[in-house]
């Protein structure tokens, strides 16, 4: 009897102590969505919870697809996507949505050729074809013109390797292909899973990474932080200033500066086969998700963060291997985000 | 609440008055009554969420249904960029797949279980019964990644290469050898389905009575005949049974497979070529599904996959239950 009373003491005092926390809790703010961002948001959301104890921001990593249906549902205060929104998703949302584009990704070209130490060069019509299939060997006449001065494998087959598992990074990557070879366009086209012609497909960059390493004259595809994570070999791509540019957070930075002249209002814009000198061609914003009015007081905690994102958030990016926006862009992003409307005005200035 | 304990009692009263068997369950108790209706709703519950499962699938599934009708699973086309949609190459990958584990796995973890119940000394058969049933323990995304970086070289290097020399001309072993594919996804399902497949027949086996195989021994049977006659002709529905649960294992393993089949859904008569089942294009494509008809289009194959578990599930259960009948009867 005594034991029983002594629990019932200890679930009482517990119960107290979980009360009072409550009482101090921060505001949690919920968002979910891209994988590919998350260990740079899961940094943003650690080092913000210093910034501002007042809130604390949980985010899921589910993937792009879902992190856009969670938000139109409204089970999420913010989304998170690589992909922009379509036309038709946008017109299901209440009270319009904007983009807010946080950083850039890249995709790098990684390749396993036995007895290659050196960088490969490639342009746009030979990684199509490679992909298509239509080039099947590494002493192809058209990548060895691309790469004088080192020798390539004689004889040896090319194993193509891609995502199987839709993905953001399939979607930036074949969005370029489509773009610079009109018979991937017709043949394949672009989306986060296609119809591959030729190849293995491995789940998830570490899949796709699997299958390069294991295989003997393998080329795939993988996100550019993953690569250079993982220090693995990343191919040099001509751009549309005919130079030879490796994937590099500055040279990510660049596509985006590139894109800024056309750049589109509400940033819903493929900037691959970006112009401009030292660009890397297939690069992509991913997004922050917001609505356009929201109600007090998770509205004015969401905007203070992603004005914070856009100034010290920023610095996290290159050490993390993602590429920051470009300064005239950050600029432009901080005005879109001045017209969020939090409880009916304007984020300045309104406390309570 | 009147009408309601006049019930219990009249059910009471029927219960007193009926047959022995259901004499036994005479609880006059109230806290007994409580027990038993517990734990009856629990068992319904378990037979609610299921036919719950299914309707919801089903109501997700139906817009694939409508827009294709039996061309979903009689066509190979699976493009999400054009929304066409087939599942005739899943349904493929996964049955061959699965037979491929079978045809490994059974003959093994029949032997296994024979060895380990009739033939090994007590000392040995203890921890290496053991070792078998933790191969069931390990995660499947274990044996994904040690397929993925050791048994596809393996085979890459050691395996494929011999059978496309020598056997290449039976077309299932024709075109390059990448490891990765068919067979890989077959080799790791039969690893994985082993133990269960080991378990079961080990329970068949077991529960043949001794008197059998010692009337074996006594009519001049060498240890094999006494396998043969007393042990291994008696349990054929019973290994059946086991096969059969193995197999609804295998169709529905997904992690591992996804990581060696090569993830490419196309029909093609080699093993080595690479492959996609149904359970793997689920973990594939469901979270970044372009369009809801995408959606809805895996949902259908998710359908297809529960369907056809349940039935092998179903005749598994049966053969068993046959099996062990006509022994408990026996005796």
């Amino acid at each position: 009897m005594s034991t029983i009373s002594r629990v019932w003491q200890l679930v009482g005092a517990l119960l107290i102590l979980a009360g009072s926390a409550a009482a101090e809790s921060p505001l949690l703010i919920n968002g979910a969505g891209a994988t590919f961002p998350y260990p740079l948001y899961a940094k943003w959301f650690s080092v913000y919870r210093e910034v501002d104890k007042s809130v604390e921001i949980n985010y899921q990593s589910i993937g792009s697809g879902g992190g856009i249906r969670q938000f139109l549902a409204g089970t999420t205060d913010f989304g998170a996507s690589d992909a922009p929104m379509s036309d038709e998703e946008m017109a299901q949302a209440k009270g319009g949505t904007f983009h807010i584009p946080t950083v850039l990704g890249a995709v790098a070209i990684t390749y396993n050729i036995p007895g290659f130490k050196e960088s490969l060069n490639l342009n746009q019509e030979v990684l199509a074809k490679i992909f298509l299939g239509e080039i099947k060997k590494w002493d192809d006449e058209a990548i060895v013109k691309l790469n004088p001065k080192v020798q390539l494998p004689k004889n040896q087959y090319i194993v193509v390797c891609y995502r199987s598992d839709g993905s953001g990074t399939t979607s930036v990557f074949t969005d370029y292909l489509a773009k610079v070879s009109p018979e991937w366009k017709q043949k394949v086209g672009a989306g986060k899973s296609v119809k591959w012609p030729t190849g293995l497909g491995g789940k998830g960059n570490e899949g796709v990474t699997g299958l390069v390493k294991q295989n003997p004259g393998a080329i795939g595809y993988v996100e550019m932080t993953f690569a250079s994570t993982n220090k693995l070999p990343m191919a040099a791509l001509k751009n549309q200033q005919g130079e030879f540019v490796a994937p590099t957070v500055s040279a990510v930075s660049l596509a985006a500066a590139g894109a800024l002249g056309k750049m589109p209002a509400d940033y819903r814009v493929s900037i691959t086969d970006a112009e401009g000198k030292g660009v890397y061609p297939i690069s992509a914003f991913t997004y922050l998700l917001v609505n356009q009015q929201m109600a007090n007081p998770k509205g004015e905690k969401i905007v203070k963060f992603l004005k914070w994102s856009m100034a010290d958030g920023q610095s996290f990016a290159a050490q993390l291997n993602y590429a920051p926006l470009p300064k005239a862009l950050v600029s432009k992003v901080v005005s879109t985000i001045d017209k969020i409307k939090t409880a009916g005005a304007p984020a300045q200035g309104k406390m309570n | 609440m009147e009408e309601v304990s006049g019930g219990i009692l009249d059910m009471i009263g029927k219960l007193m008055t009926k047959s022995s068997r259901r004499e036994k369950r005479r609880d006059v108790h109230l806290g007994d009554r409580i027990f038993y209706y517990s734990l009856k709703a629990s068992a319904w519950t378990l037979v609610f969420v299921l036919l719950l499962m299914f309707g919801l699938i089903l109501q997700m599934a139906w817009p694939a249904f409508q827009h294709f009708g039996w061309r979903f699973l009689v066509t190979n086309e699976w493009n999400s960029v054009t929304s066409e949609f087939g599942a005739l190459a899943l349904i493929y990958g996964t049955v061959v797949s699965s037979l491929i584990a079978l045809v490994l796995a059974v003959p093994m973890s029949i032997g296994v279980a024979l060895f380990l119940n009739e033939l090994a000394p007590r000392w040995l058969s203890t921890p290496l019964g053991f070792f078998v049933e933790m191969l069931a323990a390990i995660p499947s995304i274990v044996y994904g990644l040690w397929g993925l970086f050791v048994l596809a070289p393996f085979l890459r290097t050691y395996v494929q290469p011999p059978l496309v020399d020598h056997l290449g001309f039976l077309r299932l072993f024709e075109g390059p050898p990448l490891g990765v594919g068919m067979m890989a996804a077959g080799v790791i399902l039969a690893i994985m389905i082993m133990p269960t497949i080991t378990a079961i027949c080990r329970e068949v086996f077991r529960a043949i009575p001794q008197s059998n195989r010692e009337a074996a021994l006594g009519l001049g049977a060498t240890r094999w005949e006494m396998l043969k006659l007393a042990v291994l002709r008696s349990s054929q529905a019973g290994m059946l049974g086991a096969t059969i649960l193995g197999l609804g294992r295998a169709l529905g393993e997904t992690m591992a497979v996804t990581m060696v089949i090569g993830n490419n859904p196309d029909i093609k008569v080699s093993l080595m070529a690479s492959a996609q089942t149904m359970a793997s294009i689920l973990a594939n494509q469901y979270a970044e599904a372009d369009s809801p008809l995408h959606l809805s289009a895996l949902t259908a194959v998710g359908l297809a996959l529960f369907l056809v578990s349940l039935t092998i599930n179903g005749i598994a259960r049966f053969v068993v239950w046959r099996v062990n009948r006509k022994y408990v009867r026996g005796h």
